[in-house]
Formats: C-alpha cells, sequence, structure tokens
C-alpha cells in the first residue's frame, strides 16, 4: 500500500484546515490550555499581536500529530501556518516576534491592525 | 532517550563540516538543547528551510530520542 497514491484524510484534513483559516497553530493542547510549553510561547506571541487563529489540537489523535509532521516536513510542533503557508516552529516563530518580523508580516498580510 | 552533548556535536558536524556550531545543553538533562549553526550552506535559504536542513542532518532523531532542541541558524555574515 503507498502512501503517495492511497487518498489520505488526514492530509485532507490539514489541506482544508490551513485554506479555511487564515491562522492556523498546530498546537498540544488547546489555546486556553497549552500541554506543552513550546505551544504556550506561540499563542502567547499570537494573542500579544491580537491575531485571531484557530489552534489544532495533535494531540486529539496519534495520525494527527504524526500527519503534521509529514504534512509540513516538519518534526516538531507546534507548527504556525498563515493563509495556507507553513511559517516556522516554535524557534522561528519567537525570532520573528522578537526582530518584529511576524507583526510587520501579519500586517502585511492585513491579519492584524 | 537522551543523546549525550558530544554526540550532538558529532552529528551536527558531520552535516554542517563547514560550520561554527555551538551546542548549549540548556537543562543539563541530556534532552533539552540549544544549538547555534553558522554555515554557508544557509545561504539564501529561508528560516524554515534551514531547519529542514538541520532536521534532515539529524535522520529522524528530532522529535524522536531528541526532544527539545532549539535551532538558531545563520549564513556567515
Amino acid at each position: 500500500m503507498s502512501e503517495t497514491t492511497a487518498a489520505d484524510p488526514i492530509h485532507d484534513f490539514i489541506a482544508s484546515a490551513v485554506a479555511e483559516h487564515p491562522v492556523v497553530l498546530f498546537m498540544k493542547g488547546v489555546p486556553e490550555q497549552p500541554q506543552c510549553g513550546f505551544s504556550a510561547v506561540c499563542v502567547q506571541i499570537l494573542d500579544h499581536l491580537g491575531a485571531d487563529f484557530v489552534g489544532v489540537n495533535v494531540l486529539q489523535s496519534d495520525e494527527l500529530r504524526q500527519g503534521i509532521k509529514a504534512f509540513s516536513d516538519w518534526p516538531t510542533i507546534p507548527q504556525l501556518y498563515v493563509k495556507g503557508e507553513f511559517v516556522g516552529g516554535a524557534d522561528i516563530v519567537r525570532e520573528m516576534f522578537s526582530t518584529g518580523e511576524l507583526k510587520g508580516f501579519l500586517e502585511g498580510q492585513g491579519l492584524i491592525h | 532517550m537522551p543523546i549525550a552533548q558530544a554526540d550532538l556535536e558529532a552529528i551536527l558536524r558531520d552535516g554542517f563540516p563547514d560550520a561554527q556550531i555551538v551546542v548549549e545543553d540548556l537543562a543539563g538533562d541530556g534532552d533539552h538543547y540549544k544549538a547555534r549553526i553558522v554555515s554557508d550552506a544557509f545561504k539564501g535559504l529561508s528560516r524554515v528551510r534551514q531547519h529542514q536542513l538541520v532536521y534532515a542532518a539529524l535522520k529522524g532523531r528530532m522529535g524522536g530520542e531528541l526532544h527539545a532542541l532549539a535551532l538558531e541558524t545563520a549564513a556567515p555574515a
């Protein structure tokens, strides 16, 4: 059975989540109660910038937890997507926040004011 | 399953022979590291691509035996 030809419902779920919502954070736990320090930092940064985002809890299913890693070719969680594009994990989000780049990027996308 | 700092450094050195590499053991538990890697290999690449190169060099250890590795990557100035 080939993963590339078989229909992959997890891939489709992720693809439609990032297509449907402008800012999506795949995280451990939920925004109100993150279950990992790295996820918590990303939530705090997005909240601080006033960005509306959807948090997807990867701990709800092991398929999703593995699927998101394959989707982005990225081995860790959290993962931030803006307008369907993978922006980065916790280090990149933190670095872009501290340089002001993330704010400028989200403003440029019309996602914060 | 933790990984020794010297082993982590050797793996990164293997992947980026030309690089300046500084590894810090953040928690002293062999499981939470920070690595700063400055290599020509990163020239012209986005941060996501730079980190993907590092994860590739780690050959599947990231997210497995290596729980936390904070990355800072850059091309030489």
